[in-house]
């Protein structure tokens, strides 16, 4: 109900942007793509972050993108969140904290609505990348051409809404010619604020990159564990290689 | 005191029973000491030697963390995706397993080009040991097929697309290439029962057949001794019990030795599997973390590393027919390599500066291409270089006759040369 609530707002926004800004906006050329090349600079210890990082995930994206290999409980258990607190602020349709986190939304019906169906989020940071999850996010601009207003200049053409522009406020883009005579190509050169939005730059930047943290997080939730064993495997290898090669020469100490 | 000495000589007696037991119905104890304990190695071994029994450390991680992955994956495109990430996820140390099994394929490749360089540098595979040499290629063979097969089984996109552009090379044998592969699909396209039948052939019909091969390797080596960094038949050298005189016993010497080397190597492979089980997307790559769609293809495919010289060879040319054809003959030729070796001297220790210089270019245009293979085929300067590399490739094969038959080698010592640690 939420998302719902919050794409309506946001259509309504973009609507009224859209009417005011008609003529800056013109004719936009879509980038190639990968016009932003900020790091991410995720850090999947940082506990605050990823709880930070799944409320928003399950306010936000949850509406359309699913993560059908994440348990609930799971979550709770990294997360240092408690059943009770799944249940009240994680988990908004009835399902146990033993599921995974599905959406109600069938991909058929998804595909009809956007052209493409929103994909499942489990493993897009293994897929893509955090850098380009956490530009991709900001990466919207307005472009009436679109069938949803609004495009990206890491994903041109995107299917996705920008959802997050109630906080992100509403941009345009602002692309310049570059090369020499027959051989020009548009390249994104800035954006510029239509609307601004709830959140400063900053802290739209700070509750993406929790966003993108949680999606790295949920990409592969045994990777801290993993580097933790990883530290008293190698720590065990080390000790019993001093002891084989102390075997090897006490045998080899015959042969001349 | 003497209570227990009894306690334990009768221990020790009733093993020895046990075994006496044993041996009268199977050859037990000269099992051992054909293999082990007098089977006589020369004692002047150095790193290079130690791939052989590595790779046979990586076959048993793969073997066993196999059929620890088979109790959960389920063979279905609907499931197997799902199934991959339900080990990961869901399974108790099924995440350890998987990328065990994972950073295994390229550890296997990684010790095996090893072990055949080695091959190559001591003259391993010359008279008296073509036989050895050959049955090594065909496990080289099986490893790629098994590679390949198993590369399907996450169905992920690279699984998808890069089983697509590997199988479609047959299309390239002239006559029955499109219903070769057909036939290979099980279908138009890869699908549910492609990957069903490349699952039977990587769980069992491969490993099988790896397993079998790797036992008439040993077999083979065992029956002509192993070679040396000097490359000298420490055979032709006995004491008067019939012992080589430069020769230790395997046990205990080279299992000693092998430990130390197998502890080496389990600390990279756990640096790996533990803090770069992608290593960066050339081990899992990025594009299979998504799932197999043929309605989408990936930007752009390249198969897995290990591959890639051969796929380099295969791009370099602009026909598919002769592309492929290069490509078979890229590994073909290395069947062929006892015989275009004309050299008598075995070991590069002794041998001219011909044979020095050509298996350093040979070396240098193998990892090359296997850069090469794993770029975009966009750029210029790739292709030529890809071209380049694969000239040089075929060359050190073809004039091979010719440059190791005046070859000027230096005189190869009786003895081999060895230098006791202090």
């Amino acid at each position: 109900m939420t998302t719902m609530h919050t794409q309506y707002r946001l259509r309504r926004m973009l609507a009224a942007a859209l009417a005011g800004s008609l003529l800056a906006a013109g004719n936009v050329a879509a980038s190639g793509g990968g016009a932003l090349a900020d790091h991410a600079g995720v850090d999947v210890s940082n506990v605050a972050s990823l709880q930070r990082g799944a409320r928003n995930f399950v306010n936000y994206c949850m509406g359309c993108h699913s993560a059908q290999y994440v348990r609930y409980n799971r979550l709770g258990q990294d997360l240092g969140i408690s059943e009770k607190q799944l249940v009240d602020n994680l988990m908004f349709a009835a399902q146990k904290p033993t599921e995974t986190m599905t959406i109600a939304m069938r991909p058929a019906d998804a595909a009809r609505w956007f052209g493409t169906a929103p994909p499942d989020l489990s493993l897009i940071a293994r897929n893509r990348g955090a850098d380009y999850l956490f530009n991709f996010l900001r990466g919207f601009y307005l472009d009436p051409a679109r069938p949803s207003g609004v495009n990206n200049v890491m994903l041109p053409n995107t299917a996705m809404p920008h959802v997050l522009a109630e906080l992100q406020g509403v941009r345009e883009a602002v692309f310049a010619e570059e090369g020499s005579e027959g051989a020009t190509h548009t390249v994104f050169h800035e954006f510029r604020t239509v609307a601004p939005g709830r959140l400063g730059a900053e802290e739209y930047d700070q509750f993406v990159r929790d966003i993108v943290n949680f999606l790295v997080y949920i990409g592969e939730p045994i990777q801290l564990e993993r580097q933790r064993l990883g530290l008293a495997v190698l720590a065990f290898l080390l000790v019993f290689g001093i002891l084989s090669y102390l075997l090897k020469k006490e045998i080899w100490k015959d042969v001349r | 005191m003497s209570g227990a000495r009894t306690e334990a000589a009768a221990g020790n007696g009733r093993m020895a029973q046990l075994i006496g037991w044993i041996d009268e119905r199977f050859p037990l104890t000269s099992l051992i000491r054909e293999h082990a304990t007098e089977y006589y190695a020369a004692k002047n071994f150095n790193a290079w030697y130690v791939f052989g029994v590595l790779a046979m450390v990586v076959l048993v991680i793969q073997l066993v963390t196999g059929i620890f992955l088979t109790m959960n994956y389920k063979p279905s495109a609907e499931d197997a995706f799902a199934s991959v990430e339900y080990i990961m996820r869901d399974v108790q140390w099924g995440w350890l397993i998987r990328y065990m099994h994972s950073t295994g394929a390229s550890a296997f490749f990684i010790v095996v080009y090893l072990h055949m360089f080695r091959a190559m540098l001591y003259g391993s595979y010359k008279n008296p040991r073509e036989l050895l040499w050959l049955i090594g290629m065909v496990i080289y063979m099986a490893l790629m097929a098994e590679g390949f097969f198993g590369y399907l089984l996450p169905w992920g996109q690279m699984s998808y697309w890069g089983a697509q552009v590997i199988v479609s090379l047959f299309g390239a044998v002239p006559g029955v290439g499109a219903d070769l592969v057909e036939w290979i699909r099980g279908d138009y396209f890869i699908s549910d029962i492609t990957l069903n039948r490349f699952f039977a052939l990587h769980v069992i019909a491969v490993p099988l057949v790896l397993v079998m091969l790797v036992v008439m390797h040993i077999m083979a080596l065992h029956e002509t001794g192993s070679l040396n960094p000097d490359g000298i038949e420490i055979k032709q050298h006995k004491d008067s019990r019939g012992i080589p005189l430069d020769g230790i016993a395997f046990h205990p010497y080279y299992t000693a030795k092998d430990l130390v080397a197998i502890v080496i190597f389990l600390a990279l492979f756990a640096a790996v599997v533990f803090f770069a089980p992608e290593m960066g997307g050339y081990f899992l790559e990025h594009a299979n973390f998504e799932p197999a769609s043929m309605l989408k293809t990936p930007e752009h495919i390249a198969p897995v590393w290990y591959f890639t010289p051969f796929y380099a060879i295969l791009r370099s040319v602009p026909s598919k027919g002769w592309g492929a054809f290069l490509m078979v003959a890229a590994i073909v030729l290395l069947f062929f390599l006892p015989w275009l070796d004309r050299c008598r001297v075995k070991s590069i220790r002794y041998r001219g500066w011909t044979y020095k210089l050509a298996l350093s270019v040979f070396a240098v245009s193998f990892v090359a291409l296997g850069y090469l293979g794993l770029q975009p085929a966009t750029e210029k300067i790739f292709v030529y270089a890809a071209r380049l590399f694969s000239a040089l490739y075929f060359a050190f094969f073809l004039l091979m006759p010719f440059y190791t038959r005046a070859e000027k080698t230096r005189p190869v010592p009786e003895r081999v040369k060895y230098h006791a640690a202090e």
